[in-house]
């Protein structure tokens, strides 16, 4: 005898939800989905009426899925949100040509206003030229850094109000994971909120936060959706990288164990009396930054400057030097000229 | 994806460099030198020694939470851990000791072996490898066995809170006591409360159950004796049907410890003891404390891993091991021959996916090995954290605690943007309207948006508001903190439980249900009854 669904107790049963273990046949499976979805925005008063929403479009699963869903409950919900597809171009050759393309067409398909602001636009600097510079073991400080604000700066360019993100459960999960094996306490706090603040950059926030990675891809699949598989061409951090197989472990044990992740993490209180950066802007671009200059202008000065390892090494005591643009001493350039493997 | 580094910062997690091994101590610089706890500490014997001593007292001078003369009941699993704290107490209380510890301890450690499958004959030999290491010491001791939660009363369960208000000033006051005391000997009316309760070393002791022989005068006696054992074949198989009724072991370890905290408790309460200490050293609390993040333990890290957990009120449990490797704690009791027993738990032969706890422990393991510095981040992390007891009332008018583990219920975020919420609208949207009967696994959590309205972006409306909830009678997922509920979900039945947990169910329930119905009647709530002008 086939399983039914548990939710219609008519239809016959697609699949088994990795959240909570429920059969669902499949029309169910996109109702429960989307409504969990659409509850996360609503209770977490993530939108109002008549805003100009930027979905940060990789190609990938996670913000193709984003962009499809935040479309049906824009309709279904009334929503009154003005959406547009925001993609950044690196410039790494044939890496993001495929995810572009798919970007391309989800912008058809959805009938969804597509931005590309490329690197060069933006920095001057493509990857692919970044890499020669840096070489490859050191270019993914760049990119991340590069393309959060990519994102920043192309929503502001389009005066967007917000941005949303693909980011799901298990990133939210790992995250937190991460951020305390590595024992970041400010970090550890902000990485479960559902949206970050507004100071000089554009809010930013998270509606699959509660979505997990498996049910994503089960949507997608089911659903038909067209999307390009983004993991990163390079590889992820050392930690980030045990962290997310400590994650999958723990979630084939348990499977509620990424929600009971984001649950611990989200009740985590730290002491008053531990002493938090404090965020200001970049005095260069305006970002956010606890620095004068923030490490993407650091990054970039770096670049220009001939000395890629300014970035990634220590460069606390240069920031002023930076700021006023005046040349750094010999001893100061030859740490930050050769990179070392 | 990189993108989703929030610019990683691997240099604090960098590899420690190379050890280097000098030949002489780098205390004394003269012995020859005999091991290396972290990079460049080399030390000889007695330096070691000497350091060991001190960080021990002064983690508990530090903390001045013991009082002179006060009733500290060792929990001693026979670990390295604790085992190595019974004998930094038993040095500390030595005559040769320079500075004498001036509290008065005993030992208690619980016989888990029911459930953990072992033979009666495996557990006996045990008991008495670690009968003949206690009696070495001179302490009071005591030997319970897991059988005994099912003779336990159900006001194990309730706190009975007692919070000093200034501690500092308490513990002075507790010190001039004692002094006080010491002096005028006899005259005990002199010295605080606390020392009054004073008993001396060898009153209590026995080599028998002391909680069959010494039951307190309001309490039904815990078991009978049955020749040599506490309790009877029966409540041994009840343990054994209550762990085989539970489907993961990740659940079992959770109730496994969740019961040996209420055996220490008990025995503390009845024997006189406000202080309990476990032997947790740094690497054990580094596990927990990850673990406890991946239990949905989150709120209550800093109370479950601190230095002290007051949340039970009248006994304080403190873990005076926490700053102590294993591997430090392994090189003393090699070095000074403490003695420790091997006891298998409940997963020793278990694959390391096998729960939770045990996956935990082997990545931490690992972790260490690649990063050296993981276990200490972890600890200088859950130093950062917040007890959050000061954000409860800790009394014992209106605040709910975990049926379970005794956490504050109120602290766990529960409104509609929260994990807890998240989690209940996906089991409650994954099934059908139909109300169904009272089962484990049909469980929906509870509570969770009930009352908050839902505003902006013109919604619907929240699923959860459309479930019936009133006159509902207060279930016992209710009771029970997050992380306590995923334990009971993964039962096949309640009814295994043991009784005083049931019966502090009903008792719970009843007082909710009556709250429910005077509720309109009242015109302050309990809580602040007391505080309202
Ligand atoms: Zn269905
Ligand atoms: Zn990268
Ligand atoms: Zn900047
Ligand atoms: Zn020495
Ligand atoms: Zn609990």
């Amino acid at each position: 005898m086939p399983v039914l669904c548990s939710r219609c107790e008519i239809k016959k049963a697609h699949l088994k939800r990795p959240k909570t273990g429920h059969s669902l046949c499949k029309e169910c499976f996109f109702w429960v989905f989307e409504e969990e979805v659409h509850h996360s925005i609503v209770s977490a008063k993530l939108f109002n009426r008549g805003e100009t929403v930027g979905i940060g479009a990789s190609g990938g699963k996670d913000s193709t899925v984003l962009a499809h869903v935040m479309k049906v409950l824009n309709e279904r919900y009334d929503y009154g949100l003005n959406l547009i597809l925001l993609s950044v171009d690196e410039g790494i050759t044939g890496y993001r040509d495929d995810s572009l393309e798919t970007v391309k067409r989800n912008q058809e398909q959805y009938e969804l206003p597509l931005k590309i602001v490329s690197y060069e636009e933006l920095y001057g600097w493509t990857m692919d030229t970044i890499v020669k510079q840096v070489g490859l073991k050191n270019n993914c400080t760049f990119c991340g850094v590069f393309r959060r604000q990519a994102l920043d700066r192309g929503a502001m360019m389009l005066e967007v109000d917000k941005i949303c993100t693909g980011h799901n459960a298990d990133d939210v999960a790992e995250t937190v994971l991460m951020n305390f094996l590595r024992g970041d306490i400010a970090r550890l706090r902000r990485c479960t909120a559902i949206s970050t603040g507004s100071e000089g950059a554009i809010p930013r926030c998270k509606p699959l936060k509660y979505a997990y990675e498996k049910e994503i891809v089960l949507y997608a699949y089911f659903k038909k959706l067209d999307y390009f598989s983004t993991e990163c061409i390079y590889s992820p951090n050392a930690y980030r990288g045990h962290a997310r197989s400590f994650l999958k472990d723990l979630e084939s044990i348990r499977p509620s164990s990424i929600i009971d992740v984001i649950h611990s993490g989200e009740n985590l209180s730290v002491k008053e009396e531990v002493r938090m950066p404090i965020q200001g802007n970049c005095a260069r671009c305006g970002y956010i930054s606890s620095q004068k200059l923030c490490k993407a202008c650091v990054l970039l000065e770096g670049l220009n400057r001939g000395l890629p390892k300014l970035g990634i090494g220590k460069h606390h005591k240069l920031q002023d030097k930076l700021l006023k643009s005046q040349p750094l001493t010999e001893e100061e350039e030859k740490k930050f000229k050769m990179i070392s493997f | 994806m990189c993108d989703l580094d929030e610019g990683s910062n691997e240099d604090s997690m960098g590899r420690d460099s190379v050890k280097r091994i000098s030949s002489k101590c780098m205390k004394c610089k003269e012995s020859p030198a005999l091991l290396i706890i972290r990079v460049g500490d080399a030390f000889c014997r007695n330096c070691f020694k000497e350091y060991f001593v001190h960080k021990f007292r002064a983690m508990l001078g530090k903390n001045r939470l013991v009082f002179p003369g006060e009733k500290v009941l060792l929990a001693v699993s026979g670990g390295p851990s604790s085992s190595s704290l019974l004998f930094q107490v038993q040095e500390g209380l030595s005559h040769k000791a320079s500075k004498k510890l001036r509290f008065v301890p005993g030992i208690v450690h619980i016989e888990e072996g029911a459930a953990c499958g072992k033979t009666l004959e495996e557990r006996t030999k045990i008991v008495a490898d670690l009968k003949s290491i206690f009696s070495t010491s001179g302490f009071p001791f005591v030997i319970v066995y897991l059988e005994e939660v099912f003779s336990l009363p159900s006001s194990v369960l309730q706190s009975i809170f007692s919070l000093p208000t200034e501690k500092d000033d308490l513990y002075k006051d507790a010190v001039a006591g004692f002094m006080q005391s010491c002096h005028t000997s006899v005259k005990k009316n002199l010295c605080h409360e606390t020392v009054a309760q004073e008993t001396t070393l060898t009153e209590d002791h026995t080599h028998a159950s002391l909680l069959s022989t010494h039951a307190h005068a309001n309490e039904t006696s815990i078991s009978a004796f049955r020749g040599k054992f506490p309790f009877s074949p029966e409540q041994t198989e009840a343990v054994k049907k209550l762990f085989a009724s539970m489907k993961t072991l990740t659940a079992k370890e959770e109730m496994l410890q969740t019961l040996r905290k209420h055996l220490i408790l008990y025995t503390a309460r009845i024997k006189g003891y406000s202080k309990v200490m476990m032997g947790d050293s740094c690497t054990r609390l580094a596990v927990k404390l990850l673990a406890n993040i991946c239990l949905g333990r989150g709120a209550f890290l800093a109370m479950d891993t601190g230095f002290s957990d007051p949340r039970h009120g009248d006994i304080t449990i403190i873990r005076p091991m926490r700053e102590y490797s294993a591997k430090e704690i392994a090189f003393y009791n090699k070095l000074f021959g403490v003695p420790s027993v091997f006891t298998a738990g409940l997963n020793t032969k278990a694959p390391e996916k096998a729960s939770i706890q045990h996956l935990t422990e082997s990545f931490i393991v690992k972790l260490q090995a690649d990063f050296p510095s993981t276990v200490s981040t972890i600890y200088r992390t859950s130093e950062k954290l917040n007890p959050r007891y000061s954000q409860t009332p800790a009394d014992d008018k209106g605040t709910e605690t975990c049926l379970l583990c005794s956490c504050v219920l109120g602290i766990e975020l529960r409104d509609e943007a929260s994990a807890f919420c998240a989690i209940s609208i996906s089991e409650e949207l994954s099934q059908s309207k139909k109300p169904e009967g009272g089962q484990v696994s049909s469980s929906t959590m509870e509570e969770c948006c009930a009352e908050n309205k839902m505003e902006t972006l013109e919604s619907s409306g929240c699923s959860c508001q459309s479930r019936e909830r009133r006159n509902t009678t207060p279930d016992f997922w209710s009771l029970l903190c997050y992380s306590c509920k995923l334990v009971v979900k993964d039962m096949t039945s309640l009814d295994l439980l043991p009784e005083y947990i049931l019966e502090e169910a009903n008792r719970r329930q009843r007082r909710t249900q009556i709250k429910r119905e005077i509720q309109e009647y009242l015109l302050t709530s309990e809580d602040d009854a007391d505080t309202a002008p």
